[in-house]
This record gives structure tokens, sequence and C-alpha cells, in this order.
């Protein structure tokens, strides 16, 4: 859903008042974190959504990636996943199996399991998974710690959306294709642990809302203003080419039109494709990591010694007028 | 110079920067307006247009847009390229006919008579050179551009010879046909009236 939308239907539930939520509906954070006791608080996130690749195993793949990456947002441990699963009748349930098996072998990958799920008949298939994870109540890397002089590393290159629209034209290289299936279908876990070992202050990861939306949700949280280089933003092999040519999706619109008035282009000579692939919804995106100066060659060696892409986006700045500021 | 419009309405992104696309490809210079019914796919399309090189302008007739993309050196200038025409197709000076075809048989009288009459007349036009300008198709007409014709491969035939292949949308939706077309573009009556009343030599087949 856009976040337009989503913020209108959030707006009529209950504001929930528990001091053991430490992270709740009001900083639109990766997911909820409750505290059980003063050492051990649980990560609770969901989602799911329809087939962005063709593979049954892959798409089982990306979708579990995406789920579990709310924990890694988190700086947390994920341990227990359940499946929730849309299904027609009209396919065969080989596919399904082999969605299930995709998931269940990138749970395992992150050192979870996978206990077991719901499935609902539906004329689209849909797959992914509800994770709890773990995190010491004070360790946990919300998206509202970030502070003014922090540097920001974004850990995936962007423009999954975009190469998901080429692929429907038929207008996508090989090379992007699977540059984009082994993007979206790689755990954040080596960017999560790297962030949690070199100190990070706050964290988000890239998904629906794009670099732009996340960046401004956690430049709202925090209370500064987000800088972003646009020169500098890591892409995906042809992104840059594709999103010329106008293919580009709807939903890179949506969010543009709801984050316009909290983000300034301070160039306006940044191209209409720059923008588009700053607005470009990802699916399973990297970590956005907000660390102090000081502590920044240590969460890039960290990176680089755990094999994770990472390119260094923009910093964070006293609160200005503009949530964000692309430069 | 050539002048074309690409009917993208009710296709899903990305496929009206596709037809744009090749669209543009098929012309060195001259005119296209590309008809799209979302902002997505004005957005896109002016975007890939504007960065192919061309002048682009947007005008809103209704839910929908009217991108106007020219191609090429439009200025007037003498070195100008003539565009390509498509094999055997009509060009401009050379108007060619509008086929106006109200209903899937041809004439009054036993419908496998009608049947057989239409098949024949499409072998004939698929047969004609120059082909046809276009084939607009009305009422029970839309059941010839659709899964299932007995015609198809002779308009699919002519289509990919140039002929522009229209089919009435509110027809389409009233037979629920809209998911079989197979062949040409969804129209709507501005668009088969623009033809009726334009150049061309119009014949109506009911």
């Amino acid at each position: 859903m856009g976040p337009a939308t989503l913020s209108q239907v959030l707006r009529h539930l209950p504001r929930i008042d528990e001091p053991r939520l430490l992270v709740g509906p009001a900083t639109s954070d990766d997911a909820a974190v409750y505290k059980i006791s003063d050492d051990t608080a649980l990560i609770q996130t969901v989602d799911f959504f329809t087939p962005v690749v063709d593979d049954p195993y892959l798409f089982g793949q990306i979708a579990a990636a995406n789920s579990l990456s709310d924990v890694y947002a988190m700086g947390g441990k994920p341990f227990l996943a359940l499946n929730i699963v849309c299904f027609p009748n009209c396919l065969s349930t080989d596919i399904l199996a082999c969605i299930l098996k995709g998931g269940a072998d990138k749970v395992a990958e992150a050192g979870a399991i996978v206990a077991g799920g719901h499935t609902v008949q539906d004329d689209e298939p849909k797959y992914g998974l509800a994770v709890a994870g773990l995190v010491h109540p004070e360790k946990i890397m919300a998206n509202s710690g970030a502070l003014p002089g922090d540097i920001l590393v974004l850990t995936k290159p962007l423009g999954t959306g975009i190469i998901s629209t080429a692929i429907k034209g038929d207008m996508a290289s090989q090379e992007a294709v699977e540059a984009a299936a082994g993007s979206m279908s790689a755990l954040n876990r080596g960017a999560s642990e790297a962030m949690i070992a070199a100190g990070a202050r706050a964290c988000t990861d890239i998904t629906g809302f794009g670099l732009i939306g996340h960046a401004t949700e956690m430049a709202r949280a925090s209370r500064v203003t987000i800088t972003l280089y646009c020169k500098d933003l890591p892409l995906l092999p042809g992104v840059k080419e594709l999103a010329a040519m106008g293919l580009i999706p709807a939903g890179a619109y949506t969010n543009r039109d709801y984050f316009k008035d909290m983000v300034r282009f301070n160039d306006e000579s940044i191209s209409p494709e720059t923008r588009a692939i700053m607005y470009d919804p990802q699916t399973s995106g990297g970590l956005l990591i907000a660390i102090n100066k000081n502590n920044l060659e240590k969460l890039l060696g960290e990176l680089e010694r755990l094999g994770v892409n990472h390119a260094v986006v923009g910093m964070a700045e006293k609160q200005k007028d503009a949530a964000v500021e692309v430069i | 110079m050539s002048y074309n419009d690409l009917d993208c309405r009710g296709l899903a992104c990305p496929q009206p920067v596709i037809n744009t696309k090749k669209a543009l490809d098929k012309m060195d210079s001259g005119t296209l307006v590309t008809v799209v019914d979302n902002e997505t796919a004005r957005e896109n399309v002016t975007l890939f247009a504007r960065n192919a090189g061309c002048e682009v302008s947007v005008e809103q007739k209704g839910s929908d847009y009217y991108i106007t993309i020219s191609k090429g050196n439009t200025s007037g200038d003498e070195q100008q390229i003539p565009a390509a025409t498509p094999a055997g197709a009509a060009s401009e000076e050379d108007a060619g006919t509008v086929y106006f075809v109200s209903s899937n048989v041809l004439g009054q009288g036993s419908p496998d008579l009608g049947l057989t009459l239409m098949k024949s007349l499409m072998t004939t036009l698929d047969e004609m050179n120059p082909p046809p300008r276009a084939l607009a198709f009305l009422n029970s007409g839309v059941y010839l551009t659709c899964e299932g014709s007995e015609v198809l491969a002779k308009l699919q035939n002519m289509h990919s010879m140039g002929v522009k292949i229209l089919s009435c949308g509110t027809c389409l939706e009233y037979y629920k046909l809209k998911e079989k077309l197979a062949v040409g573009i969804i129209s709507n009556m501005f668009d088969i009236n623009n033809l009726l009343i334009g150049p061309e030599k119009v014949i109506t087949i009911s």
C-alpha cells in the first residue's frame, strides 16, 4: 500500500500506551519491539508479497530474505518464523513446494527455523513470513537514533523495482536480472552484524518506500535532516539506462507524490531518472545505517570483511525544514 | 514525415513505453501521438521520449492523456529525411481505404453464408496492394479481432504490414471480449470517428 493511504488508515487505530513496547507504530520503524525482561526484547515483524521473479524457489528465498530483514534492521537475531501463503488452486502444488523450500532454506541460512504457517486460497500467489527475533533492549537499532554529523551507509545497490518493471517489458539484460535476483535473495545478516560490531546509531531497511522514503522516516524519527549524495548511489547494472527509458514502476511515483514535500532537491538539474531511482520501491533492499564519523572506518572494514556491498550515500545534519536534502 | 497514433489505454506499465519505443523505432522522423489513461504511463512515456531526443507535449482530454512526440528535425529543414513507409503500406499521399466493419458476418441472410463471405473479404483485403489504411471493428464485428476468430490470421498479417486494426472498447466490454482481443488496439468512438471523417475513403461492411 502507498504511504499516503497507509497513514490515512493507521491514524484511526487507538494509541498504544504500553511501557514494554519499546518500538511501536509511532516512528514508522521496520518491526515492533517488546521488552520481555531487562536483558531480552522480542522483535516481531511480518511481510508478504506477490512473486517478483518467475522461479518459485528463488521467489521463496527473496520473500524470506525480505521478511528476515526487518529483524536485522533492528539489530536483532531471528530465531523463529511462520509461513504466510496465498495460493490459487489452479496452480500445481509443486510450485508451492518450491516456494516454501526456498523460504525454509533462507530461514535456515539465517540460523532460524520455520515452525509452521497458514495458507489461504487466493487468485494470485503471495508468500512471506512472520518472523520473531531477539535483541538486548539497550542495543535496539531503531530508526530514531541518528545524530547530526552521522554518516549514512547503504548496503545493497538500488533499482530492484525498475529492473522488475523492465523484466515485464522484456527490456532487462540477463546481467541485470541476475544481479537483482542475487541482491534481493541476499540476507542482511552480514550488514547487521557489521553495524552492531562497529557501534552504529540508527538503522532501517530500504523496501517499498524507496531510499528517499525510508531516509525521510529515519530523519523524522531522529529529528535530523538527512543529506543524500545522488552521485554516489550504488546501482544495480543497467538501472540508470532503464530508468531513462521510462521503465519506472507506479510505486516510485506514489512514493514521490507522498514524500516530495519533505524532500528538497538542491539542484534543479538532477535528472528525472535519478529522482525516480531514489523513489524506486525496493524488494528486500539493503540496510541504511547511520554511524558516528569516528566509527565509520570500522564499519566499512567489517562490511568489507564479511563481503557485504556498501557505499556511503549521505550524512545526517541538524534538523532543517526539509527532512531529506538531495545534493 | 509521418503521423501515427498509438492507443495505449488500458495497458499496464511498462507496456505503453514499450509500444511507444517500437513505434518510434520504426519512424525516421515525424509525429507520434501516444494515448494513455494513467499518470504513471504519462510520466514514463514522456520521460522515455524526452531522453530519446524527441520534443514532447501532453494534452489531457477527460481522463486520457494525449502525448505528442516529435521525432527528428521537424523545423522544416530541407534536408529532412522522408519517413520510412512499412512495406506496401499506404503513405500519407495515397491515403488508402478505411473499412468500417460493424458485424461479424457480411450481409443480411444466412449467418453461415455471411461468415463465408466475411472470410472471403478478409482474404481479399489481405492480398490487396496497397493494403487498406485501417480496419475499424464495431458491434459484433469485434468478434473478428478476438481469439477464436476465423479471420484472425488474415488480420494479424495485415496488422504486421502496417494496417491499423481498431476494435471498439465499449463493444469488447459488452460482449465480454476485452481479455480475448488478439490483434490491433482497443479504440473508442472519438478515434474511430476521426478515421471516418479523415481524408481516406470509407467503406462500410455490415
